[in-house]
């Protein structure tokens, strides 16, 4: 090739020039029905959520008779009616109360008697430890399905059926094991020399947990708290079983079901509400969301 | 300075230090004693015992599982679910992953398709269910299918109409005919009501009755009615003619010999026909009733719907999962494989699909696991009246134990069935996952 750039040089510059230009069309072009197709797949999946949305702004007299698509056409037919309505009717609110105590009671317990365990499991001896992280793993595979019926009774029994301290804790209890398995993992690749200078300067193991271990270990937990607030916030199982009175807003669409199509101008805003924040947590934590979310798929 | 005071007596106890280790991990250890452990064992018991708990039944409620109808469907709806599903979304995952390595504006492309996944999936069923219903002016995916039908199959232009008069008869399938008997030279009034204003041409001009065709058969379509009802078979002023409407002229056996399209004032005209024994009539493609819908909600398709309301949820999960595998395959043997002239679908078969095979096999797995366990959007996507022929295994759990009937003993039996079959996919996911960290 050395050889040929003496000929090459007499060469005219401007298809020297052109050429990569030409090529990068070239390449564009060939690449522009790709380009396409993927555009067109993109938008097929954020349509079915903008439906919802755009139905939800329709008014009550055209919410059952005309396609959210008709939005395009008269975008001044739009009305956030249906919203304010929404957040007029109590069931609604006290529902909306109710799926916000569960989720942060539900990510903050877990969490916390998750970290405990973990740092035990992780920089405390004691006998059978390496046992009985195993046994903790293992309960990772229990459905929650296998807990419902003895729940149940027990709820009832103790008294606490229909309360939102029976849903956090149904969820804190699920959270448990996955929520160790992970911190405990986390907590271990920790450096040694930092806990053992704190132990030599005389500080507690409580002291140690809470000054050290949870500042260190906040991006698993930021990761766990993620995943487990939508999980919490998203749940419908756990709440439509022990739930009567105390139902989160998933629970409460559901209980407007009966006549979905007569009763969508409440079901689409409410459940556009109910998932309007796990998008703004999407968005506003992707990164987090995504490791968290990729970690907790064992789950 | 503190290491001279540091004496094997001042250090803790083994009771002590045991005594800290117990209170960091007895909260863990209550809420899993109480909220797991004690209802795992119980629920195995209880799934031995008959509906009240006081007589034990042996296998009994097992039995049942798979000889009650509702379960038996159940437990093949979840069959399905587990032959379809879990591949499908490998499948869909691994070509997104692949094709948007070949794009600029590929972080987009995750967002919008990762998005659904942090959305409940019973709200997901709610936004499909809207997307589902079955009425093509407010379901979407109807209307977006009347589109190319309508298009295949256009819909009559004036599919609600009704005859006018008692003249005109025969069924919307045939054709509206006229009755009488004809002879050549006449004049046949084909009045038509029913007909809503938007369907009416914008070219229809005022009706009139048409001059009698000497050697063949005149007529007028038009519309037969007036504000106040006008009189029936007779053509007055304001009543409009339709125009377009193709006219059949019909032999005794009722085939049709001769067609033709009326004018503006909706009047036509066969010249040069026998009338004797012929029949005119309106066609009836002119009544074709337009698109009415699939019923995704209805009974048989109802299992399909849910799928792809789950598949839209869980394709992003796979792709991002897939994504970063895809971005951790070693660039250099794709490359030397380029180099040795592979195409590109030769690489992608040979060398990046055996590459990344655990990946695949941990989403896949993940996926069998998640369709066990399907339960909520079942029940938001499918209407009550369907809820029946959509049943998968943790929807007849819930309906059994908690659903009106409060069969504690087959609920904690189905309940035990679930947990059999999600047990060695865990396992190996957790296997496969600890390897990985």
């Amino acid at each position: 090739m050395a050889t040929s750039v003496g000929h090459a040089e007499p060469a005219p510059v401007g298809p020297a020039v052109h050429e990569p230009g030409a090529r990068r069309l070239g390449r564009l072009l060939s690449k522009t029905p790709l380009n396409l197709l993927l555009a067109f797949i993109g938008l097929l999946w954020l349509v079915p959520t903008l439906g919802l949305f755009l139905t939800s702004l329709l008014p009550a007299d055209l919410i059952s008779s005309e396609g959210w698509w008709n939005v395009f056409s008269a975008p001044s037919s739009t009305t956030f009616e249906n919203y304010s309505a929404l957040f007029r009717n109590d069931a609604i609110t006290s529902a909306l109360l109710t799926t916000v105590l569960v989720a942060i009671g539900g990510t903050v317990i877990p969490i916390f008697v998750g970290a405990l365990a973990a740092y035990a499991f992780a920089w405390l001896e004691f006998p059978g430890r390496d046992w009985l992280f195993l046994l903790v793993v293992a309960l990772l595979v229990v459905p929650l399905q296998m807990a419902l019926i003895p729940m149940f009774s027990f709820y009832n029994d103790v008294g606490i059926f229909d309360t939102v301290l029976s849903l956090i804790l149904f969820h804190t209890a699920f959270a448990l094991p996955f929520a160790i398995f992970l911190l405990r993992n986390f907590f271990v690749g920790i450096p040694r020399d930092i806990l053992e200078s704190a132990r030599i300067d005389g500080a507690s193991e409580v002291k140690i947990f809470v000054r050290l271990i949870l500042p260190l270990g906040l991006p698993a937990i930021a990761s766990l708290a993620i995943f487990q607030f939508l999980w919490t916030w998203n749940d419908f199982l756990v709440a439509l079983t022990f739930g009567r009175e105390t139902q989160p807003i998933t629970v409460a669409i559901f209980s407007q079901f009966r006549q979905f199509g007569a009763n969508i101008e409440l079901i689409a805003p409410a459940a556009f509400v109910s998932l309007a924040v796990p998008l703004a947590v999407f968005f506003a934590f992707q990164r987090y969301f995504v490791q968290g979310l990729l970690a907790g798929s064992v789950k | 300075m503190a290491a001279p005071e540091m004496g094997p007596g001042d250090r803790p106890g083994p009771w002590r230090r045991h005594r800290v280790t117990i209170a960091f991990l007895a909260p863990a250890a209550i809420l899993l004693g109480i909220w797991i452990v004690y209802p795992t064992i119980s629920t195995f018991i209880r799934s031995f015992f008959d509906r009240e708990g006081s007589e034990f039944v042996g296998l009994d409620n097992y039995g049942e599982i798979f000889t009650t109808d509702l379960l038996v469907t159940a437990v093949k709806n979840n069959a399905i679910w587990l032959a379809v599903v879990p591949a499908l979304v490998t499948a869909i995952g691994l070509v997104f992953g692949v094709l948007i390595e070949r794009i600029r504006w590929s972080v987009a492309f995750r967002v919008a398709v990762f998005m659904p996944m942090a959305i409940s999936l019973f709200a997901a069923g709610v936004i499909w269910r809207v997307m589902d219903q079955q009425d093509p002016e407010i379901g979407a995916i109807n209307a977006s299918i009347a589109i190319v039908a309508d298009a295949v199959d256009p819909p009559g232009a004036f599919s609600d109409a009704q005859p006018s008069t008692k003249l005109v008869g025969g069924t919307i399938e045939e054709g509206l005919s006229f009755r009488e008997p004809l002879a050549t030279g006449d004049v046949v009034p084909l009045g038509l009501t029913a007909i809503p204003p938007d369907d009416v041409p914008d070219d229809a001009a005022q009706a009139r009755e048409p001059d009698p065709v000497a050697d063949g058969i005149a007529g007028v379509v038009w519309i037969d009615f007036l504000p106040g009802g006008g009189k029936p078979g007779v053509v007055e002023q304001e009543e409009l003619g339709l125009p377009g409407v193709v006219m059949e002229l019909r032999d005794e056996g009722g085939e049709a010999i001769e067609t033709v399209e009326t004018e503006p004032d909706g009047t036509f005209a066969f010249a040069g026909v026998e009338a004797a024994g012929a029949t005119v009539a309106i066609s009836p493609e002119t009544f074709e009733e337009p698109f009415s819908g699939v019923d995704w909600l209805g009974p048989n398709l109802i299992t399909p719907a849910v799928m792809i309301a789950y598949i839209w949820v869980w394709a992003g999960f796979a792709m991002v999962v897939i994504g970063a595998g895809l971005a951790a395959l070693p660039r250099d043997v794709l490359e030397a494989a380029r180099t040795d002239g592979a195409s590109e679908r030769q690489v992608f078969r040979r060398v990046t699909v055996p590459l990344l095979r655990p990946v695949l096999i941990v989403v896949f797995v993940t996926m069998l696991i998640n369709v066990l366990k399907v339960f909520d959007i079942v029940l938001s996507v499918a209407p009550a009246s369907s809820q029946d022929d959509a049943n998968v295994i943790a929807l007849a759990m819930w309906r059994t134990a908690f659903g009106g009937v409060n069969d504690f003993g087959l609920g904690s039996a189905i309940a035990v069935l679930l947990f059999l079959l999600v047990i060695p996919l865990l396992a190996f996911n957790v296997r496969s996952f600890r390897r990985e960290v």
